[in-house]
């Protein structure tokens, strides 16, 4: 007789035979008992949703979409696709003016970078969080990061692209919302790094946000334009230029990767495989002996590795914590796979500040046992997440290897 | 066993607790009648719970049988408001594929019109627009008012209104014997196959409403009814792939018909001549399942990676009409025997033929007869009154009066139970939680089915609520369920033996598909309930050979 060979289904759901390991490593199950699981809310509730629309459940918003379902799934169903497909799908639910402003992050990184000091010091005021607490739902708790008085693009045009041509190799450097506005350091970082190692590091020429955060509020339209945008651009530089594109965020990476063509319907499979997380880049051309790394003497830290989720989902977490044991004078520890809790913009909302914090409580008390001099993972969000919860300075990779690295013996062994 | 001397209990007696049974023993109670429905097994168990679950609109018939398409278009509008939470108004497409005849279509909805079937042709594209599971190489496409209905909430609703109108209702009874006196047949002998016991009941009719089981019934009062068992096959398929009937405009043929019923869809059917000694033992052949899913394919492309959770067979109650022994004259339309007139055998009758679809139909025409003989002048309401849980007028309201909070298993049970869902307490976390998850049936919808919807094993309690009928297949429910019912017939022991039951029932369906995803969640299945659990039949039963089980 015939078998059928395969079964195929949107996001895989029918792969799913209830094993309920999901809902097992769901970080949000143990601290919120109003949402019903990756079980029950992914493949299950498709089950249903499929039957008839109104099965579709709103409680479907206090996933994280941190995938550590989809990680942790033995038969490789999308749980996390499911789901923020359902509620792309079904929700009713326009997002707030809270929803839309944190969000747009690129929008409001610009205007506030115009303002930065003045914003930086009015959103830590009490009466100011007050309000936001009030009235937009962001929680008073939560410091919110500080904007930078000039973004990484201008700092860019100004002292870096003129020399960028010189070098033997190329990148485009996919820096996203964080580097540009909040944290221009860190591009400065991997700018110097890559250069060291004798890349020279482009712009794509007017990235938009990965539109991670767009896409958790609700605003599809938004991110499918955002998507559509940017694939254009890795296009661009994959196809025409021949440049592979890089990123230092970890989230970023991760969504033009995996969520465009999963969530947003947005085909990047010409250009997917070029698209690399910056360790993950570095740590292949080391490993390929493109490259030579020349470390100070003098250096030593105790750090601390934690895997961001969506870096856990990538399955790249490996090429950040070997670069790192790679330094002389590192002491690294592991931390345990655990989420942060903050999400993105979700740990922003009012409504999620507890159950974000608990989320994350295991992780902060296992770093606060450890006490690391520095924290390090690849993403922006833990990283606010883990200094506001804990006394720790966080650092990412890149910025740990710029610290590290002899930088001019580097870019004579590379040259 | 002694026999006291009764008199007449009952004025009837129906032997049969499928929907003709359930439905004749409604209309009996509602026009004043005293009722006693005796069932070897549960209710719905025979033809009425193996089969598509099509409310058919009549049009599969229009060409063939003018007097069954214009029967099913009456019972099909009737349904639609008696037991609205037992159907759903999805619409159904004939569709013609290129290898088809595009001129049957013109007489295929002239047919239609003349029966009273509402049957516009559609543009293909159109068509498609609206059921994009269709075929996409469909060269034409009738929209037709089909629908879904779910048999065992059909048959449960009936049993539920005829026992609110004081019929008293016997599951796992069998029928022994007949009782007689002279040419009168008086009363039944009947095994209670729970206690084991052996007692009589006397009535003043007794109504055969067997099925196919009926030619056996009749043959132990003496009389004898030409049966043509004709086996069907049907898949049930894990999720929704179409929610629009998909139906071939040909004429009628094997796996032309894909139904979506409640969260599966099912493609069947496949028609076979058996013998009436194997109807107890229906098995899907492997050729069967070629047959319906290549056939299928060409409704719904999509089945072909579709997961297939299920096979099951039903045995159509074909009957010969009285002047050809032969068989070859075969009717599908409604056969009413009245005994007395036929056998001399006063008191008893023989209700058979007809469809799921015509079940009221049957049941009004056989309450009919017996009214008239009891000179009793009471017109039948069946087809407007409706049925205990369509009773509300608006069911998206009835899930918010219930509960304020909108959780999906409060959703479900209403999708269940229509407006009886109200009986279900949902008061706390405990109520509210799950005993199957792919169903979302609660623990208060399990306790609600056992104290009082005659639940007495997990089978039954499938039939009530869906636990174990979705993907899972009784994998994470089963074990729940057989707890909740341990400990509302206080015994661990009988639930346990039930539990491997009921494992082995659900691996009967699989194993006729048991490849890919099936075969994956039975062997985990197995290695839960198996290895880690170390529940195993009591004797040394292989799942190949499972215990004999009625239904799937």
């Amino acid at each position: 007789m015939k078998m059928q060979e395969n079964n195929i289904s949107a996001n895989g759901f029918e792969q799913c035979i209830k094993c309920t390991v999901c809902t097992v490593y769901c970080p949000v199950v143990p601290v919120n008992p109003l949402y019903p699981g990756p079980k029950q809310a992914g493949p299950d509730g498709e089950r249903l949703r499929l039957k008839k629309g109104v099965f579709f459940d709103e409680s479907l918003k206090y996933c994280l979409n941190c995938k550590r379902c989809e990680v942790a799934c033995p038969s490789g169903v999308r749980i996390g696709d499911i789901i923020q497909s359902a509620r792309i799908k079904y929700s009713r639910h326009s997002p707030s003016l809270r929803d839309m402003i944190l969000a747009s992050t690129d929008l409001v990184g610009s205007t506030a970078t115009i303002a930065a000091p003045i914003v930086n010091s009015v959103v830590r005021l009490k009466p100011v969080k007050a309000v936001m607490d009030g009235v937009m739902k962001i929680d008073k708790h939560r410091t919110f990061p500080e904007y930078a008085s000039r973004t990484f693009e201008s700092w860019y045009r100004k002292h870096a692209r003129a020399s960028q041509d010189g070098y033997r190799n190329h990148l485009s450097y996919f820096h996203g919302c964080y580097v540009n506005y909040n944290f221009p350091k860190l591009g400065i970082d991997f700018v110097k790094v890559m250069n060291a190692l004798g890349y020279g590091v482009h712009l794509l020429g007017g990235e938009k946000c990965c539109g991670v955060a767009l896409i958790s509020n609700g605003m599809i339209n938004s991110a499918k334009k955002n998507a559509a945008h940017n694939v254009g651009l890795f296009k661009e530089s994959v196809e025409n230029r021949k440049y592979p594109v890089v990123a230092t965020s970890s989230t970023c990476t991760f969504t033009v990767r995996d969520e465009y063509p999963h969530l947003l319907g947005v085909d990047n499979s010409s250009v997917r495989d070029n698209i690399f997380l910056a360790t993950r880049f570095i740590y292949g051309l080391i490993d390929e002996g493109k490259v030579k790394l020349v470390f100070r003497k003098d250096y030593g830290r105790k750090i601390a590795y934690h895997t961001p989720c969506h870096l856990e989902k990538l399955g790249w977490g490996i090429f950040s914590t070997s670069l790192m044991k790679m330094i002389p004078g590192v002491t690294f520890s592991m931390l345990d796979s655990n989420c942060c809790g903050i999400a993105g913009t979700y740990g922003f909302k009012k409504e999620n500040y507890q159950v974000s914090q608990a989320i994350g409580k295991p992780l902060f008390d296992q770093i606060c046992s450890i006490a690391p001099d520095v924290v390090v993972t690849d993403c922006e969000t833990c990283k606010w997440q883990i200094e506001m919860s804990t006394p720790f300075k966080v650092m990412h990779p890149v910025s740990i290897l710029a610290e590290a690295l002899d930088l001019e013996a580097t870019a004579a062994a590379n040259r | 066993m002694n026999e006291p001397e009764k008199k007449t209990e009952y004025d009837v007696i129906i032997i049969g607790g499928g929907a003709t049974g359930a439905g004749t023993a409604r209309d009996c109670a509602l026009r004043g009648l005293k009722v006693l429905l005796i069932e070897r097994h549960d209710i719905a168990t025979g033809a009425t719970g193996r089969n598509h679950g099509l409310l058919h609109s009549g049009a599969r018939y229009a060409v063939t049988d003018q007097e069954s398409a214009q029967e099913c278009i009456k019972e099909n509008m009737i349904l639609k408001k008696i037991a609205r939470h037992c159907v759903e108004e999805t619409d159904g497409f004939f569709l013609t594929l290129p290898e088809d005849d595009l001129g049957y279509q013109a007489k295929f909805v002239e047919s239609c019109r003349a029966a009273g079937i509402d049957a516009k042709i559609v543009d293909p594209e159109e068509a498609l627009r609206l059921e994009p599971s269709a075929n996409p190489d469909i060269i034409g496409a009738v929209r037709v008012p089909d629908g879904s209905v779910d048999p065992f909430r059909l048959t449960s609703a009936n049993i539920i209104d005829a026992k609110l109108h004081g019929a008293r209702i016997l599951v796992y009874h069998e029928l022994v014997d007949f009782i007689f006196e002279a040419d009168r047949m008086t009363g039944v002998k009947v095994l209670d196959h729970v206690s084991g016991e052996i007692s009589s009941y006397y009535a003043r009719f007794i109504v055969n409403a067997g099925g196919i089981w009926g030619a056996g019934i009749a043959k132990k009062a003496g009389a004898t009814v030409n049966m043509f068992p004709a086996k069907g096959s049907l898949l049930i398929f894990g999720h929704r792939v179409n929610n629009i009937v998909l139906n071939r405009c040909r004429k009628p043929a094997n796996a032309d018909i894909l139904v979506p019923g409640d969260t599966i869809c099912v493609i069947g059917t496949t028609s076979t001549r058996v013998p009436y000694d194997e109807i107890d033992d229906m098995r899907v052949t492997p050729d069967e399942v070629d047959l319906l899913l290549s056939e299928g394919m060409k409704l719904s492309p999509q089945l072909a990676v579709t997961r297939i959770i299920r096979a099951y067979a039903g045995v159509r109650p074909l009957v010969a009409m009285d002047d050809d022994p032969s068989g070859r004259n075969i009717s599908r339309g409604i056969v009413l025997l009245d005994h007395e007139e036929r056998d001399g055998i006063k008191g008893f009758i023989t209700i058979t033929g007809g469809k799921l679809m015509t079940y009221r139909l049957m049941a009004e025409w056989t309450t009919d007869l017996i009214c008239r003989k009891l000179g009793i002048d009471k017109p039948c309401v069946t087809a407007t009154l409706p049925l205990p849980g369509s009773r509300s007028d608006r069911m998206e309201d009835i899930s918010g009066k219930i509960s304020s909070v909108h959780l999906n298993p409060v959703k479900a049970s209403v999708g269940r139970h229509g407006d009886l869902a109200g009986q279900i307490a949902h008061k706390d976390d405990y109520d509210l939680s799950l005993v199957c998850e792919c169903e979302d049936v609660s623990v208060g919808e399990v306790s609600y089915a056992i104290d009082n919807l005659d639940v007495n094993n997990l089978v039954d309690l499938r039939r009530r609520t869906r636990v174990g009928m979705g993907t899972c297949q009784g994998e994470l429910c089963a074990c729940r369920a057989a707890g909740m019912l341990a400990h509302a017939k206080e015994c661990a022991r009988d639930a346990r033996k039930d539990l491997v039951n009921f494992m082995n029932e659900r691996w009967k369906g699989m194993y006729p598909v048991s490849w890919g995803e099936t075969l994956r969640e039975n062997e985990y299945t197995l290695w839960v309930y198996a290895g880690v659990c170390g529940l195993t039949a009591e004797k040394s039963e292989k799942d190949s050979k499972v215990p004999e089980t009625k239904e799937d």
